[in-house]
């Protein structure tokens, strides 16, 4: 396998970005960068209590005002309630959403839209609407959404797909596989524990903002920033209740997205702006308004329990996970799913495992999509009893994780039992190297010299901690992306894709792979991407998926290309009388050659192709869809320092080693990784949304709202290990989400090898842990 | 109204400014694209410009207060198709992802380095701590001003 890799040309190389100058140039690219003559500016006005009817609304005034083109309400908008969520068709989310409602439920639901000539316009205008709002209880955690006889968040019966309404549950799971109660009677060692994390945003630099306008045939364009632009056109076109051939959706450069931009929130309210006023409209989330009324991560509960035999080989594991989905359900049941089908299988040595939990309505901010998707909350939970069952057995918590996990060859019932909202795909792992991750990592933190030593410098007490990760690579058996290719005379190619470029460099790496199999250097290939006229179609970015599902379809198509370009090229080589096998013929350094050294370039068969002989336009288009998610792997060490006298934490060092399968670019593989244990080690140590007792968000800005800057990002050390995964494109599988779910076990088990104290609530201020060390 | 004169780079430019507009909003309006909007509360560091030789956050800045004043954005680090070793440096190092803070990113790097040739890599995030990112964990970000400094250094000899 490492011989396939040797023999790459581009892929395995730190290629630029293949948007890289006009990013650095800062070149007009993202959506808000292109004027429009007589464009609206957009203000939503948003519900000042967390749950309340709209008794009525006066919007004369605001429409009176000079330069207010249009307001919308719920009295004169379309009434189909549809899911937000940016998922495939059918939505495992429910229907529970109305673009604007007669009811709100969060502080910040949305209750109508004034579009102006100008932003202070909007915005003065907004301020003119009158509301009579009917003030309802309302439910601000999850044990207040669960009591007996509480407020119902969703009472309205025109929503489709809630689990169970009337007791505010959008979605339940319950699965087993074995038995738990025999197991864990038959375990020698049983630990429990529950963790508890916090509301937390992905805070994109780019706020949410959409650009919509009419083309000269009258069709709506939606140039917006997304993860789903195809998602969003089918979603739009159904809210909106017009034809998706209506609408074209453009996404441009993307200023981040993190799983927020897997949501149609502003499309809907835009585009009808647009085709009422046939103006265009502009909508730009403040960075409040992102805070508030744009998508968190699931706040959740997990408990889990662990049984082991006295060796250390797991017996029975149980988890049991309860989610809040604030005010509406979008991803409430799959992020759910994700938290215990991305983590259970690592542990496959325990043949009896129980999954169950549910997803509940509050009336807080709406989570959605968040890098990591669930796993990240099961995680946490998972690795910190692995810590505690390896004392208790009094083995090293590294060899611990060594016996019980998961190794090529192997499978899991779990794949099966649990996918995403349904049922899961048989899997069989071709591809692992965790064993290797984790030999890394302890020599590079140096676990041996460290763990339980307890270092002191003065009031400072040293700790090292670890933990191990798998996620996966797309959705098997429900993602799709296509792609397609065309060849150009001078022996270039366009490559067209629907795969979704949020800054992540899928561009690059999807130009990569077709450079590689076509033979050329990535400078001819000409990459186009996300808009719904021009590209094929891709489910977009999210679940890990564009490198291997996407990455399939540009390597298929390519090779159908390259069968093209052999046919023709076999043909002019033959020079009329010998007859060559076309399967002899290798394509490469933008030539087609012979095994005898005959050989005609590229641009001349494609000037062969398009103007001299039997002409035809060589392309072609292909899918990818895969009945796999390999994981990619992930072992994680940090040392860290705590001082006992004022609870401060700092990281001194911080490891990750991870197999991703093949690196298609090293330098985009380690920023992603570098990236996600970034945000997760912001979110285990100092990002939280804090409620007001009356549901509001008290820090909406990211001054309060405190996300790691320069200065305090640790050391960090990432290293990719070598590793081929057999079904993947070139052997790649997915890098993007894993890292995040690192830093909440691994710190968590740092902490305690320093200072003996479990924390099991995020995020680990110095607060918790000096008040957990007054406790001890 | 107010009329202000600005050289923005390199170019001297009159205005009609609202009292209340911000040196972002104007510098956006008069198509400066690279500026770009995060938080339109200083904490973000995504609409950094040099002023008058320093980088601020043009998003707490009135327009009115910076008349006669000199701006460089990042189209102006860019001269005849040829990139500023910042922006080569920042491209090359793999020190950009979504490239939406990246302008500010340059800007602050071109003051950091305009006062300081050969900063340390603590200097270099003190520097740029005003810059949030949240694609990179900055890793890339502070090799990539190490590299434009030795660029730039080299230049100049």
């Amino acid at each position: 396998m490492n011989e396939r890799k040797r023999d790459f040309a581009t892929v395995g190389k730190s290629e630029l970005k293949v948007d890289g100058r006009g990013l650095v140039t800062g070149k007009p690219l993202f959506t808000a960068d292109i004027d429009l003559p007589d464009t609206l500016y957009v203000k939503i006005l948003g519900s000042p209590h967390a749950h309340a009817k709209i008794v009525s609304i006066d919007t004369s005034a605001a429409e009176a005002m000079p330069g207010v083109a249009l307001v919308l309400t719920h009295k004169n908008t379309p009434s189909t309630r549809y899911t937000t969520a940016g998922q495939g068709f059918p939505e495992p989310s429910p229907y529970d959403t109305r673009m604007f409602d007669t009811k709100v439920r969060f502080v910040g639901d949305r209750v109508a839209a004034v579009a102006a000539d100008t932003r202070e316009i909007a915005e003065a205008a907004v301020k003119a609407i009158r509301v009579t709002y009917e003030k309802l209880p309302a439910v601000l955690s999850i044990d207040e959404s669960q009591a007996e006889n509480a407020p119902v968040v969703h009472d309205e019966d025109d929503s489709k797909g809630i689990y169970d309404a009337k007791r505010n549950i959008v979605a339940n799971i319950d699965i087993l596989a074995g038995d738990v109660e025999r197991g864990f009677a038959e375990s020698d060692v049983i630990v429990e524990t529950t963790c508890e994390t916090q509301y937390a945003q992905h805070t994109p630099i780019e706020p949410h903002v959409v650009l919509s306008y009419l083309a000269p045939d009258d069709r709506l364009v939606l140039r917006t920033s997304t993860q789903v632009p195809f998602h969003v056109r089918r979603i739009v076109a159904y809210a909106l209740g017009i034809p998706v051939h209506q609408i074209r959706v453009i996404k441009p450069r993307v200023g981040g997205g993190f799983g927020t931009k897997q949501e149609i929130l502003l499309e809907g309210v835009a585009g009808l702006v647009t085709l009422r006023t046939r103006r265009p409209a502009l909508i730009e989330m403040t960075r409040e308004e992102e805070f508030v009324s744009s998508r968190t991560r699931h706040p959740m509960r997990v408990r889990v329990k662990l049984g082991a035999r006295k060796d250390g080989i797991l017996n029975a594991l149980e988890m049991e996970g309860i989610s809040n989905t604030g005010a509406y359900g979008s991803h409430g049941l799959t992020v759910l799913s994700n938290t215990g089908s991305k983590t259970l299988p690592l542990y496959n040595k325990a043949p009896n495992v129980h999954f169950y939990g549910k997803a509940v309505y509050t009336n807080l901010p709406v989570p959605g999509a968040y890098r990591g998707y669930g796993a990240t909350q099961g995680y946490f939970p998972l690795e910190v009893a692995m810590d505690e069952l390896a004392e208790k057995l009094n083995i090293d918590p590294v060899k611990l994780r060594r016996i019980n996990h998961i190794r090529a060859g192997e499978t899991s019932p779990i794949f099966v039992k649990l996918g995403e909202g349904r049922e899961g795909v048989e899997q069989i792992i071709e591809s692992c190297e965790l064993e290797k991750c984790i030999d890394i990592g302890t020599e590079r933190i140096g676990w041996a010299q460290k763990h339980g030593k307890k270092i002191r410098e003065g009031s400072w007490v040293h700790g090292v901690g670890m933990s191990v990760h798998m996620q996966g690579s797309g959705i098997p058996e429900i993602d799709m992306g296509a792609a397609t290719i065309k060849m150009n005379e001078d022996g270039s190619f366009n490559l067209l894709i629907g795969a979704t470029d949020l800054g992540t460099g899928s561009d690059t790496i999807l130009g990569q792979i077709a450079a590689e199999v076509l033979g050329v250097p990535l400078e001819k290939i000409i990459v186009y991407s996300s808009d719904t006229d021009l590209t094929p179609f891709d489910v977009g970015a999210y679940a890990s998926s564009t490198t291997y599902v996407s990455g399939t379809a540009v390597k298929r198509a390519a090779e159908k290309v390259r069968e093209q370009i052999i046919d023709v090229a076999s043909e002019m080589l033959a020079s009329g009388m010998l007859n060559i096998d076309p399967s002899q013929l290798t394509v490469a350094d933008e030539q087609v050659r012979t095994p005898d050294g005959k050989s005609v370039t590229l641009a001349k068969v494609c000037e062969q192709a398009m103007y001299i002989k039997d002409q035809f336009q060589i392309g072609a288009t292909a899918s990818g869809l895969m009945h796999q998610s390999p994981p990619p792997f992930m072992a994680s060490f940090a040392e860290i320092a705590v001082d006992t006298e004022t609870g401060e934490l700092k990281i001194l060092n911080y490891v990750v080693v991870a197999d991703c399968g093949t690196v298609i670019n090293p330098k985009m593989a380690e920023g992603q990784v570098e990236g996600a244990v970034a945000n997760g080690i912001g979110y285990a140590l100092t990002e939280e949304m804090q409620f007001s007792p009356t549901g509001g968000v008290r820090n909406p800005n990211l001054f309060d709202y405190k996300i790691l800057g320069m200065l305090d990002m640790p050391p960090l050390d990432v290293v990719l290990v070598d590793s081929y995964e057999p079904t993947g494109p070139l052997g790649a599988k997915s890098i993007a989400e894993i890292g995040i779910n690192a830093p909440l076990p691994t710190l968590a088990n740092a902490i305690y090898d320093a200072i003996g104290v479990r924390l099991t609530r995020t995020p680990f201020t110095p607060e918790k842990i000096l008040a957990a060390l007054r406790e001890q | 109204m107010i009329n202000i004169t600005l050289t923005i780079n390199g170019e001297k430019r009159q205005f009609a400014v609202s009292p209340g507009e911000t040196l972002l909003e104007l510098l956006r309006r008069e198509g400066y694209k690279s500026v770009k909007k995060g938080c339109e509360s200083g904490d973000c560091g995504a609409c950094t410009v040099v002023l008058n030789g320093r980088a601020v956050t043009s998003c707490i800045v009135f327009a009115a207060k910076a008349d006669g004043g000199t701006v460089l954005t990042a189209e102006g680090l860019e001269s005849g198709g040829v990139l500023h070793p910042i922006q080569e440096a920042f491209l090359e190092e793999g020190a950009v992802q979504c490239g939406y803070c990246t302008p500010g990113m340059e800007m602050a790097t071109y003051d950091l380095l305009s006062h300081n040739p050969d900063p340390s890599a603590q200097e270099i995030k003190e520097a740029l701590s005003g810059n949030l990112c949240r694609c990179t964990g900055y890793v890339k970000q502070v090799k990539a001003v190490k590299t434009a400094a030795k660029k730039l250094t080299k230049e100049a000899k």
